[in-house]
């Protein structure tokens, strides 16, 4: 059995490139389908990745209870005094909390490829920033320094947006502030924002208290602790949340939305490809419709026919597959792409092809491949023999 | 035309392949008018506040921050400006966070003289409306969806707006009247809106009083739009919170420019779909003339000449493009209303399905006209001395 | 005599096959008179064919005056030699005749659409084909519901449709049985003594050559003369 396979499929490959232009269809319209699919959950991996992989489990954001993101919320300097005395807290060497109070506003800037405005994250930091969030890294230039109008930019935002660079003047709200430097923060969302001292902002903006706290924890078991204690406080009303868990949830809608967008038309493309692919096959099994016949008269069995015309489908649609998955991680991965984030600020993301998706794409087309040739395949076995002989 | 019976027949010389190859293409045609229509929606957004003659202000930075409430008697100083109106973001629930609510505080007077023809309310609601403070008109849509009644009592809750009696998020609202839109392009802008009295919401807040979140103009001549928008900046440059003033459609085209280059994405997934489009339906057309190289031949033997040659085998590959066109095409005008339950609020035209039938011409002619040439340059002794 | 309505004057017919350059006729004059039932004969490869094609205009030579029904058809370009056949020739052929996904009063209409004449008058005009080769009733069915001989009187239907001049037949019989050969060969001697239609036919079948009231002989691209059999 298995020797009347090898010999039928060899057969069915030999004259292959007689039926070029058939076969072309299964490889391209194959290729499409998974080209397309992994592009779009690209985007989705890379979004998710950028906000739901941010921020560690020993990290809790607190904010004002009710609010659903920090721009809804906002602290007063008395809330954030009574946080820095809650259990849980790590502390740095001369005894003070790694507290950061946050207050988190939206600037304009230029955008690079168009030059329209759009809005950016401006977010103020506490005094304890580096050593709340030791992952941020200054990769050009150096630290702003407190009380007077310098920040620095995330490495994403600066790709983004135009005059980002450190030395650059941008003017917001009235005021001219300097670039001093740029930091990357292990690609996660901040590093599409602007970082610079939060009573500077403050001021700029008029405000007096903050939106949120971010909190270093000694280890992350004390989270339940730091939050019991500051959730049954009266005089407080926040909420406290780990940070995985909160920008997850920020994360979610746009995730799931681009996810359900692509799977949605890859799967009216597969079935698109899959009626070609039936086309194909079916207009193969009928090319060779001499060849199957003299097989069926000298006595090969019908398994073996079909499985060799379903393997051939099969060869066809990985072919398609692999293509489709080089051509989305040729020009997609790694490209940086921006949408409006949580706080109507831009986030900016990259286009992650990973090995899953790739794996995904080519699965996708293997489905396919089998669907398309399960029914031609059927014919091919059941030619009646006599008739195909006469016929040619 | 008289070879239309010619080509059907021709079209379905081999049924299985002309079914698949339809299919295809069908499945293909149907993607491309549900990506053309949101596309077009995208790019034609209607506004918050249609016509051509409606501003809106906000503060220069971010439509989340706020502008101070003393602005309105300077706005509505600028000559050219007809009516100004107050409206805050409530972001509103209800029961759940997937509930959202277009909930507006608005100020009764001004804000129906500003949109004065676009609601459709009796006149005993208006007037309950305007007699009781937490009453609150809604959108007959809304009230069907969510099953109320004129009278019901329904708890909003704000994501932002604490209220200053007892910090709750939620605020209580009796419906006292519905509306409907006026205009039927309106009907899914409107169809999540409860409006309320900017009184009750500027009086109950915790924080905030005094400011609004943006401003709404109507002008007076909307080819002055531009002028006056700037006239109304002019007033609070180099204040402590800028304005920025642009015509209703621009703001929500701005707005979905934020989104990101959704038409590049869009109009990628197009290419690769026309692309192996191309593929399939060119591999078919092939096929089909070259099997019928020697009926061609007789054609020509009968006196056919080489141009009605050429044209028969165009002619095919439109009545195949065409035929798919229409079914994909029409298949993806009734998916609208699926499209517009994900989509809420965004207009969706069927006009967008217009470059899906250039698509399918083009298609045809591209798929059709190698073929079509074989079939015109072939010679007739050749063609029949080649006998199986 | 009646009047020749094919008329052939030192005809060449090369082709060129790769590099070389392969004479099919040379010098060859032929007359052909209104009326007649010509059989053109001769083994494979002796030109038969290649001058039914000229006749009929479906070719063009290479050197020579070929005039049919008056047309100097050397003259006229493939457009022009195109609308001449509409108009003066109907083919026969041994396969391929009819359009398979056609029936054969759709079959048979092919040469009106040509014409300006309207759908019923089409329609009409076919049926009236199908009546007198005798397959009126099979006008609704489709090639492969008719046997071999019934489709090739269709066929003759469809090469008589439009009134031709002449009608020009290459081994119409060559894929049919015995009987059925016999069947179609009786309608055109049919059509020729009792209708007076003009048929050039190519044939190696010596008993299909008996049906006709003269025949040829070729050889090597050349006409050998034979006797004319009594009208």
């Amino acid at each position: 059995m298995f020797k009347q396979l090898i010999a039928a499929l060899s057969m069915g490959l030999q004259t292959l490139p007689q039926r070029l232009g058939a076969s072309s269809v299964i490889v391209i319209g194959i290729a499409g389908v998974v080209a397309v699919l992994v592009s779009v959950l690209a985007m989705g991996a890379g979004f998710k990745h950028t906000l739901a992989d941010s921020g560690r489990a020993d990290r809790a954001i607190i904010l004002r209870g009710g609010s659903d993101a920090e721009l809804n919320s906002n602290l007063t300097r008395a809330d954030v005094d009574t946080i820095s005395n809650a259990p849980g807290l790590a502390k740095d060497s001369s005894g003070k909390a790694l507290l950061s109070n946050e207050l988190v506003t939206v600037v304009n800037v230029p955008k690079a490829d168009t030059g329209t405005d759009a809005n950016v994250t401006l977010r103020g930091v506490g005094l304890k920033l580096t050593e709340v969030r030791p992952e941020l890294k200054i990769v050009d230039g150096r630290m702003f320094h407190p009380a007077v109008r310098e920040l620095i930019a995330g490495a994403g935002a600066v790709k983004q947006f135009r005059g980002l660079t450190p030395g650059s003047v941008l003017h917001l709200r009235n005021a001219d502030w300097i670039v001093t430097g740029v930091f990357i923060s292990n690609g996660d969302v901040h590093e599409s924002e602007l970082l610079a001292d939060v009573d500077t902002v403050g001021s700029s903006v008029e405000r007096n208290g903050y939106s949120s706290a971010v909190a270093l924890l000694t280890t992350a078991a004390d989270f339940t602790r730091f939050k019991d204690a500051l959730t049954t406080d009266p005089q407080l009303k926040v909420d406290v949340q780990r940070e995985p868990e909160y920008y997850a949830t920020q994360s979610k809608p746009l995730t799931k939305a681009i996810n359900v967008v692509g799977t949605t038309v890859a799967i009216i493309m597969a079935i698109g490809a899959m009626f070609g692919a039936l086309n194909s096959m079916y207009s193969a099994v009928a090319a060779r419709g001499l060849e199957i016949a003299t097989l069926r008269a000298i006595g090969f069995g019908a398994l073996p026919v079909l499985l060799s015309v379903m393997i051939e489908a099969l060869l066809l649609s990985l072919l398609g597959g692999v293509i489709g998955a080089s051509l989305a991680w040729l020009f997609f991965n790694g490209h940086s792409v921006s949408t409006l984030g949580g706080a109507f600020a831009q986030v900016v993301f990259q286009l992650t092809v990973t090995k899953t998706l790739i794996v995904t794409g080519i699965i996708w087309a293997c489905v396919i491949g089998l669907l398309g040739g399960f029914f031609p395949a059927l014919r091919a076995a059941r030619l009646p023999v006599a008739e195909a002989l006469r016929a040619a | 035309m008289k070879y239309f019976p010619l080509l059907w027949a021709t079209l379905w010389r081999k049924k299985t392949r002309t079914i698949f190859t339809l299919l295809s293409m069908i499945v293909a045609f149907l993607l491309f008018g549900i990506l053309e229509t949101v596309d077009y929606a995208f790019a034609h957004p209607s506004g918050g506040a249609t016509g051509a003659d409606k501003l809106i202000t906000t503060n220069k930075y971010s439509i989340t921050l706020a502008l101070p409430f003393s602005y309105t008697q300077q706005i509505r100083s600028v000559p050219g400006v007809a009516e100004v109106t107050w409206i805050s973001w409530f972001g509103a629930y209800y029961q759940e966070s997937k509930n959202f609510i277009f909930a507006l505080p608005v100020d009764t007077g001004t804000y129906f003289n500003l949109h004065k023809d676009e609601f459709i309310v009796s006149a005993e609601h208006m007037q309950a409306y305007r007699n009781t403070r937490t009453g609150a008109l809604v959108s007959s849509k809304l009230m069907k969806k969510f099953g109320w009644k004129v009278g019901d009592k329904v708890p909003l809750h704000s994501t932002i707006w604490t209220q200053k009696k007892d910090g709750s998020l939620d605020w209580i609202f009796d419906i006292v009247g519905t509306f409907d839109a006026k205009d039927p392009t309106q009907a899914s802008q409107q169809a999540q809106t409860l409006l309320f009295h900017y009184d009750l919401f500027d009086e109950g807040r915790s924080f905030g009083k005094g400011t609004v979140g943006w401003f709404e103009e109507r002008v007076d001549d909307p080819t002055q739009s531009a002028a006056t928008s700037s006239k109304i900046d002019a007033l609070f440059a180099n204040s402590s919170n800028e304005t920025k003033t642009q015509p209703a459609k621009e703001f929500a085209l701005a707005f979905i420019k934020q989104l990101g280059d959704i038409g590049f994405v869009l109009r990628a997934i197009l290419g690769a779909v026309f692309f192996t489009l191309l593929f399939l339906t060119g591999n078919t057309m092939m096929q089909s003339v070259r099997e019928r190289i020697p009926e061609l031949a007789v054609l020509k033997t009968i006196g056919f000449g080489d141009g009605i040659v050429l044209g028969l085998v165009i002619g095919e590959s439109l009545l195949l493009c065409l035929i798919a066109a229409a079914i994909g095409l029409g298949l993806s005008f009734l998916a609208l209303p699926i499209i517009r339950l994900g989509l809420q609020g965004v207009e969706l035209s069927p006009t967008a399905l217009i470059p899906g039938f250039g698509a399918a011409v083009l298609l045809a002619l591209i798929v059709g006209t190698p073929p079509a040439l074989r079939a015109m340059r072939l010679n007739i002794v050749d063609a029949l001395a080649d006998k199986r | 005599m009646s009047e020749a309505i094919v008329s052939l004057r030192n005809v060449d017919k090369r082709y060129v096959r790769g590099k070389q350059s392969v004479e099919v006729l040379k010098g060859l004059s032929l007359d052909i008179a209104k009326g007649e039932f010509v059989a053109l004969m001769g083994p494979s490869g002796s030109g038969k064919t290649t001058l039914l094609n000229l006749i009929g205009g479906l070719d063009t030579a290479t050197a020579g005056e070929i005039t049919v029904a008056g047309q100097r058809l050397d003259k006229l370009g493939s457009g022009a030699l195109a609308r001449w056949r509409a108009r003066h020739v109907g083919f026969v052929f041994q396969f391929y005749n009819l359009m398979p996904m056609l029936t054969a009063q759709r079959n048979v209409e092919l040469p009106l659409l040509l014409t300006n004449l309207t759908g019923s008058q089409r329609k009409a005009n076919a049926l009236a084909a199908l009546t007198l080769v005798g397959i009126a009733d099979r006008a609704k069915h489709k090639p492969n519901e008719l046997s071999g001989g019934q489709a090739q009187r269709v066929a003759i239907a469809r090469a008589l449709v439009a009134d031709p001049t002449l009608l020009v037949c290459d081994e119409p019989t060559g894929d049919l049985d015995r009987k059925s050969a016999d069947e179609v060969l009786h309608l055109l001697q049919i059509l020729n003594r009792e209708h007076g239609k003009t048929i050039v036919m190519v044939t190696h079948d010596p008993k299909a050559a008996e049906f006709a009231s003269r025949q040829l002989h070729m050889d090597k691209g050349a006409l050998l003369e034979a006797a004319t059999l009594a009208a």
